[in-house]
C-alpha cells in the first residue's frame, strides 16, 4: 500500500525486536470472540487513478454547469488562486494545532493576523481564533450571553437563519431556556414594536441577523438602546460577511459573531465552513474557542501563542466554557488570505459589484407581470421576490435554463407561498441575469396566456414596488 | 517559613485572624505548585463566603485552582491589586498578595485549621490522604 | 563541549512582519471584472447611518507580497510532511495528496447544499457512501455525518442517549467519565445538561469493574470510555463493562479517537458500544490544517437511530439518493447544512484507496511502529503502566524529574533533532507524561532515528540538565512567555 513506509523486512525487523512472530501476536490481548472475523465490506483498493475517476464521476452529477443564485447562508464568491496555492502548503494543511509555539509561528502568525482582520471588519475589540460554522457560533454567543447575564431567556429574530435557530434549540433544550422569536415587519426588518414587547428582565441575549435571512439589512441603532435597556446582551449574526465592506456594523453590538465562508472558503455542498465571534475585552474570559496571543521569547523576539487556555476543555474540562476542540484553522486561514488578497479597497469594490447586480437584478424583475420585490428595506445581494406564479414551475423553468433561480422560501416561512430567496454575487454574469429575466417574463405571460387561478394566498407583507 | 500567626487549611489557604476580621490568601507551596500565575478572580464586597467551599480561582497558565475558604463571613475588603499584578500571588504571597478580607460570623471555625507547624509537616509528608 | 543540535528544517531568521504592518495605500491583490451592470451607489441604497466608508487598519497589499509573506509564514511550521510527528491522541498520518485533488473537483467543491436533489446526486452519493462505509468499520447501524468534529460527535451521542431515556420515562443524571479521558468529554457531557461523575483507572490504567459497579446506579445514564483507553491499553473487560451498564439500563458511549488501534481488527458495535464518534481528522487522514476543520460523525446502535441529527441519506429502490428529514425524534441539528463535507470527501478516498486490506495493514503497522518505540525507549523512560500497547505509548518523566527535567522540557530539546515532539501532560493520570503515538505513517528508519534522539536526550539530562531546560536551541523563537500572554493579553494588531 503506497501510503505505508515500511517494507515486509521492516516489520519483520521489528517483530524480532518485540519478540513476536507475526503481528497478530500484538493484539492477542483483545478477547477472540470482539476480533473481527473475515474481512470489512469496503470498496477498493483503488490505485490513485481510479480514486480520481470514482470521484470525477460523482463531480460529473453536479450543478456545475449551472449559474447559481443560491444564497441562504452559503455564498458563491469567486476564490483567487493564491488562496489554494498557499493552502496547499504542506507546512500550514497538515499541521497540528499550535500548542508547541516554535514549532507553529506560522499558524499562529496567520491566526493572530485573522483575529485582527475580524475585529476590524466588526468593529468589535477582540476576536477568537474561529468556530465550526456561523449556526454553532451564533450559538456559543447565546451561551455567552447567558453566562454572562447569569439569565435563562433568549430572544431570536424570526428571521435569523433556520437551521442556525434549530441548532440553537439543540444546544439550549436541556437548559429549558426559553426562546422567544420576534417576527419581521412589512420592510422585511425585525418588528420593532413586537421586539420591545419580547424582552423583559429574564432576558439574555437578542440575537438579530443582518443581512437577514430574507436580506434585509436590519438598523441597529434603534434596537441596541431598547435591548441594552431591559440588561440583555446584543448578538449580531452576520453570515454574509462580505456587506461589512459597505455596511456599518452596530457600535453598540456585545457580540458580533457568524459566518466567514464568503472568503475563500468554498460553498462545498455546506461544508466545512468557518465561523467567528467577536466581542468586547471585558468578555474576553467568557469567549470560547481558541485565541492566539502576541508575546515575547526568552531573547525579546515578538512570537505568538496559544492563551487563556483555561477556559478551553482541555484544562477546565467541565467547567469549560465550551466543548470545543478544534478551531477551523484552515479555512480561516483561507478566509485571512483572502480578505488580504482583496484588501480594503477590493473588498469594498467587491461588495459595490454584488450591490449593483443584485439591484440591477431585483430592478428588472420588479418589471415583470406578476412579479414583485415585497420587501422595501435596504438589501445587500439577496432578496426576496414574489414570483409571477406558481414558485416551484418557475424554478423548473429556470433549470431549463441551467439557472439555481432561487430557493423557494415556503419551505422556511409557510406565509411566504411562491416568494424566491434570490442571491446575486459577482459570479453571476450579467447574461445570465438578463436570461433569468427572460424566463420570468415568458412563465408571466404563459400564465396570463393560461388564464389560471389566481396566485398565491395575499398576505399581510406583500406590497407591489412600483 | 510559614508564618506562625497563621492558620493553615488542606487546600492550602492560610487566614491571619485578628478579633473577628480574618485575612485570607494562599500559601507559597500553592503559588509554587500552580507556577506564573496570570488571573485571580475574587468576590465582592458584601458577598457571603463558607468554610470549605470556594470563593474564587487561581489561574496559571496550565491551571486552574479553587479557592476555599478557611471560615464563614461577609467579605469586606478585596486585593484589587490582583487584576493588574497576578504575579504578586508567586512573589509575596504571604502580605502583598493577600486575597481578601472577611468578618467571620463564627470564630469558634478557626479551631479547625492547621498551625503553621502542622501544615509544614501537611506539606512534607506529601499531602497524602 | 556541547552537542551541536541539529536542525529540523529551515527557518527564516529575520522576523517577519504582521501584513498590516506590510500594508500600504493604494495597493490591492486582485483585479475584479466590470460588473456589466450599472453601478449602484452604497451611498444611496443604504442610507446615510448604514453607509460604511472606511474599514481602519485593513490591510492593502499586492497578490506578490500575499504569497511571499504567507510562504515565509509556512515556512515555520512543522507538519505531517515535515517528518514524524508522534503526538500521542493526535494520529498525525500521511494527508494523502490525490485526496487533495479530489475534494477541490468542480462539482464536489461547489455544490450548494440547497440546490435541487436531482442535480446533486454526486455529494448525496458521497455522503451515502461514506455512512454505509463508516456503519461497516465501526459495526454499528446508523451513522450521522453531521457532526464539524470530535467534540460536537460527542455532544450528539450524549445528547441522544438523553433523548432515548427520556423517551423511555427514565431520564437520569449522571454520565460516568474516566479521570483517563480527554478533555472534551466531560465537557460535553456539561454542555448536555448532565452531571459528570468521575471513575477512577485501577492499577493497570484501566476501568476498574469494582468500582464501576459501584458507581452505576440507576441514576446513572451512561459510560462514557475511550478504547484503547487514553494510555494505549485496551479494555480487556469491555464486554463485561459494557453488559454491567446496560443491566443497570444505561448505555454505553465510545470516544472513538484511538479507532486507529482498531479499523480491521475489532469493531466496537460487537464490545457492547451502543453510540461512538470518529474523528476523520484522526483515523481516516484528513488534514489537521494547523487546528482544523476536523469531522465527527456519530455511530450508532438501532436503538439510538431514531434520535440521529436530521437529516439523513437515503437511497431509494431506484438508486437516487435525497435528504431525508423525516424524524421525528431527532435530537435537531447541530450544525447547518449536512457536515464537513470537503472532509467526509477526503475520508472517503482514503477508505476506498486503501479497501479493507489497506486498513488492516494500517491499524497493524501504527500498532507495531507504537510497541517498537516503546520497547526501545523503556529502559531510558519511565514504563507506568507496563502493559502491551496498542497504537500509543505513554511513558513519563519519572527519572528525568529527579534531575530537574520534565516531559515538557525533553519535548522541548526533541525539537532541535528534528522532530515535534510527543503529548506533554496528558492523560492527567500520568504525572509528567510523554505520550507516544508514531502512527504508520513512520518507517522503521525514521522510528530509529526518533529513538535515538530520545536516548541522547535521557543522556543530555544526565550529564548537562541545563542544555534540555533551556531547549529548544535551533528554533527561530525559544521559550515564549506564555504567562506574559495570559496576563496582558494582546489579541490584535493595532496601528
Amino acid at each position: 500500500m503506497r501510503y505505508l513506509p515500511n517494507s515486509p523486512r521492516d516489520r519483520a525487523e521489528m517483530l524480532r525486536t518485540l519478540g513476536h512472530r507475526s503481528i497478530e501476536e500484538l493484539f492477542s490481548q483483545i478477547p477472540e470472540q470482539i476480533r473481527l472475523q473475515g474481512r470489512l465490506d469496503l470498496p477498493g483498493p483503488l490505485s490513485e487513478q481510479e480514486v480520481l475517476e470514482f470521484f470525477k464521476q460523482a463531480a460529473s452529477q453536479s450543478t456545475r454547469e449551472y449559474a447559481s443564485l443560491l444564497g441562504a447562508g452559503a455564498y458563491s464568491h469567486f476564490r483567487p488562486a493564491a488562496v489554494d496555492a498557499l493552502l496547499s502548503r504542506g507546512e500550514f494543511f497538515t499541521a497540528y494545532t499550535p500548542y508547541q509555539a516554535e514549532l507553529a509561528q506560522g499558524t499562529l502568525q496567520a491566526m493572530f493576523e485573522f483575529q485582527t482582520l475580524i475585529t476590524q471588519l466588526t468593529g468589535m475589540e477582540v476576536s477568537n481564533a474561529s468556530l465550526y460554522d456561523g449556526s454553532t457560533a451564533t450559538t456559543e454567543a447565546v451561551l455567552m450571553a447567558l453566562r454572562l447575564t447569569r439569565r435563562n431567556r433568549v430572544v431570536a429574530a424570526r428571521t435569523l437563519h433556520p437551521e442556525h435557530r434549530e441548532v440553537v434549540a439543540t444546544y439550549l433544550r436541556h437548559l429549558g431556556t426559553e426562546i422567544a422569536e420576534v417576527p419581521y415587519a412589512a420592510s422585511g426588518q425585525v418588528d420593532l414594536a413586537a421586539l420591545e414587547k419580547a424582552l423583559n428582565q429574564q432576558t439574555a441575549a437578542v440575537v438579530i441577523q443582518s443581512p437577514n435571512f430574507l436580506g434585509a439589512i436590519e438598523r441597529f441603532s434603534e434596537v441596541a438602546e431598547m435591548v441594552h435597556r431591559s440588561g440583555a446582551l446584543l448578538v449580531m449574526a452576520v453570515n454574509e460577511p462580505l456587506s461589512l465592506a459597505i455596511v456599518n456594523p452596530p457600535a453598540d453590538a456585545d457580540i458580533v459573531c457568524g459566518e466567514a465562508q464568503s472568503f475563500g472558503v468554498p460553498v462545498g455542498f455546506g461544508g466545512p465552513y468557518v465561523g467567528f465571534l467577536a466581542t468586547r475585552e471585558k468578555f474576553v474570559r467568557q469567549m470560547p474557542g481558541r485565541l492566539v496571543g502576541q508575546t515575547t521569547d526568552s531573547q525579546g523576539r515578538r512570537g505568538f501563542v496559544l492563551t487563556l487556555a483555561t477556559r478551553e476543555q482541555h484544562i477546565r474540562r467541565e467547567k469549560a466554557t465550551s466543548n470545543i476542540c478544534t478551531n477551523q484553522s484552515l479555512c480561516a486561514l483561507a478566509a485571512t488570505i483572502y480578505l488580504c488578497l482583496l484588501g480594503k479597497q477590493g473588498l469594498r469594490a467587491l461588495a459595490e459589484h454584488n450591490l449593483a447586480k443584485s439591484h440591477y437584478a431585483a430592478t428588472q424583475l420588479a418589471k415583470v407581470p406578476g412579479a414583485s420585490i415585497p420587501f422595501a428595506s435596504p438589501f445587500f445581494n439577496e432578496f426576496v421576490v414574489r414570483a409571477p406564479g406558481n414558485a416551484e414551475a418557475l424554478l423548473d423553468d429556470l433549470r431549463r435554463e441551467k439557472i439555481l433561480g432561487g430557493i423557494n422560501l415556503e419551505r422556511f416561512y409557510p406565509e411566504l407561498e411562491n416568494h424566491l430567496l434570490v442571491c446575486v454575487t459577482e459570479t453571476v454574469r450579467k447574461a445570465a441575469l438578463d436570461r433569468m429575466v427572460r424566463v420570468y417574463q415568458k412563465f408571466s405571460s404563459q400564465k396570463h396566456a393560461r388564464a389560471a387561478a389566481p396566485s398565491g394566498v395575499s398576505h399581510p407583507v406583500a406590497q407591489e414596488k412600483a | 517559613m510559614y508564618p506562625e500567626e497563621f492558620q493553615y487549611t488542606k487546600d492550602h489557604e492560610w487566614i491571619r485572624v485578628d478579633g473577628d476580621t480574618g485575612t485570607i490568601g494562599i500559601t507559597d507551596h500553592a503559588q509554587k505548585e500552580l507556577g506564573d500565575i496570570v488571573y485571580v478572580e475574587l468576590p465582592k464586597s458584601g458577598d457571603a463566603v463558607t468554610a470549605a467551599e470556594t470563593f474564587g480561582t487561581v489561574e496559571s497558565v496550565k491551571a486552574v485552582s479553587e479557592i476555599y475558604s478557611p471560615v464563614s463571613g461577609e467579605v469586606t475588603a478585596v486585593n484589587n491589586q490582583l487584576q493588574e499584578h497576578p504575579e504578586l500571588l508567586n512573589s509575596d504571597p504571604h502580605a502583598a498578595a493577600w486575597l481578601i478580607r472577611v468578618h467571620l460570623s463564627d470564630p469558634q471555625e478557626v479551631q479547625k485549621l492547621m498551625s503553621s507547624e502542622q501544615y509544614e509537616k501537611y506539606i512534607r509528608e506529601g499531602e497524602s490522604q | 563541549m556541547k552537542e551541536h543540535p541539529r536542525h529540523a528544517r529551515p527557518h527564516i531568521t529575520r522576523d517577519e512582519n504582521l501584513i498590516f504592518e506590510r500594508s500600504s495605500p493604494g495597493k490591492c491583490g486582485v483585479d475584479l471584472p466590470s460588473p456589466e451592470v450599472p453601478a449602484e451607489s452604497a451611498a444611496d441604497a443604504l442610507g446615510g447611518d448604514l453607509f460604511r466608508r472606511d474599514i481602519p487598519g485593513f490591510p492593502e497589499v499586492s497578490e506578490l507580497e500575499v504569497i511571499r509573506h504567507f510562504t515565509r509564514l509556512s515556512t515555520w511550521n512543522y507538519g505531517v510532511d515535515t517528518g514524524l510527528y508522534p503526538l500521542g491522541s493526535c494520529t498525525m498520518k500521511y494527508n494523502p495528496r490525490i485526496n487533495e485533488v479530489v475534494a477541490r473537483l468542480d462539482g464536489l467543491a461547489t455544490d450548494h447544499p440547497y440546490a435541487p436533489e436531482e442535480l446533486t446526486q454526486g455529494c448525496l452519493k458521497i455522503l451515502y457512501d461514506t455512512a454505509r462505509c463508516l456503519a461497516e468499520i465501526t459495526g454499528m447501524d446508523a451513522v450521522s455525518l453531521q457532526p464539524s468534529a470530535g467534540a460536537q460527535g460527542e455532544l450528539a451521542g450524549i445528547l441522544m442517549i438523553q433523548a432515548c431515556l427520556a423517551d423511555r420515562g427514565d431520564p437520569r443524571k449522571y454520565i460516568l467519565i474516566p479521570d483517563s479521558a480527554h478533555g472534551t468529554n466531560p465537557a460535553s457531557v456539561t454542555t448536555s445538561g448532565y452531571q459528570v461523575k468521575n471513575l477512577k483507572s485501577d492499577a493497570h490504567g484501566c476501568i476498574d469493574l469494582a468500582e464501576l459497579d459501584r458507581a452505576m446506579t440507576e441514576e446513572v445514564a451512561g459510560l462514557m470510555l475511550t478504547n484503547p483507553n487514553t494510555l494505549g491499553i485496551f479494555e480487556v473487560s469491555i464486554r463485561e463493562i459494557c453488559e454491567l451498564v446496560h443491566r443497570k439500563g444505561g448505555l454505553v458511549y465510545m470516544d472513538g479517537a484511538n479507532m486507529n488501534a482498531l479499523v480491521g481488527v475489532a469493531r466496537p458495535a460487537e464490545f457492547g458500544v451502543d453510540v461512538m464518534h470518529l474523528n476523520l481528522h484522526k483515523t481516516f487522514t484528513t488534514p489537521h490544517g494547523g487546528g482544523g476543520p476536523g469531522s465527527g460523525p456519530v455511530a450508532v446502535k438501532k436503538v439510538l437511530e431514531p434520535y440521529l441529527p436530521s437529516p439523513t441519506i437515503f437511497q431509494s429502490p431506484d438508486g437516487s439518493y435525497s435528504l431525508d428529514y423525516g424524524h421525528p425524534k431527532s435530537i435537531g441539528r447541530v450544525r447547518a447544512f449536512y457536515g464537513n463535507f470537503g472532509m467526509v470527501v477526503r475520508a472517503l478516498a482514503f477508505i476506498a484507496a486503501n479497501g479493507a486490506e489497506g486498513l488492516l495493514q494500517s491499524t497493524q503497522d501504527a500498532v507495531l511502529n507504537a510497541n517498537y518505540v516503546m520497547r526501545r525507549l523503556q529502559d531510558l523512560f519511565d514504563l507506568p503502566y507496563n502493559e502491551p500497547c496498542m497504537h500509543e505509548c505513554v511513558l513519563s518523566d519519572r527519572r528525568q524529574a529527579a534531575r530537574g527535567v520534565h516531559t515538557i522540557d525533553i519535548a522541548k530539546r526533541l525539537i532541535d533533532y528534528g522532530f515535534h515532539p510527543y503529548t506533554t501532560a496528558f492523560p492527567l493520570i500520568v504525572p509528567g507524561a510523554m505520550m507516544i503515538e508514531p502512527t504508520e505513517s513512520a518507517s522503521k528508519q525514521e522510528l530509529d532515528e526518533f529513538i535515538e534522539a530520545m536516548r541522547a536526550v535521557a543522556e543530555e539530562v544526565e550529564r548537562d540538565p541545563d542544555f534540555v531546560l533551556n531547549a529548544p536551541h535551533s528554533t527561530r523563537v525559544s521559550r515564549l512567555d506564555e504567562a506574559g500572554a495570559a496576563r496582558k493579553p494582546v489579541l490584535r494588531w493595532k496601528p
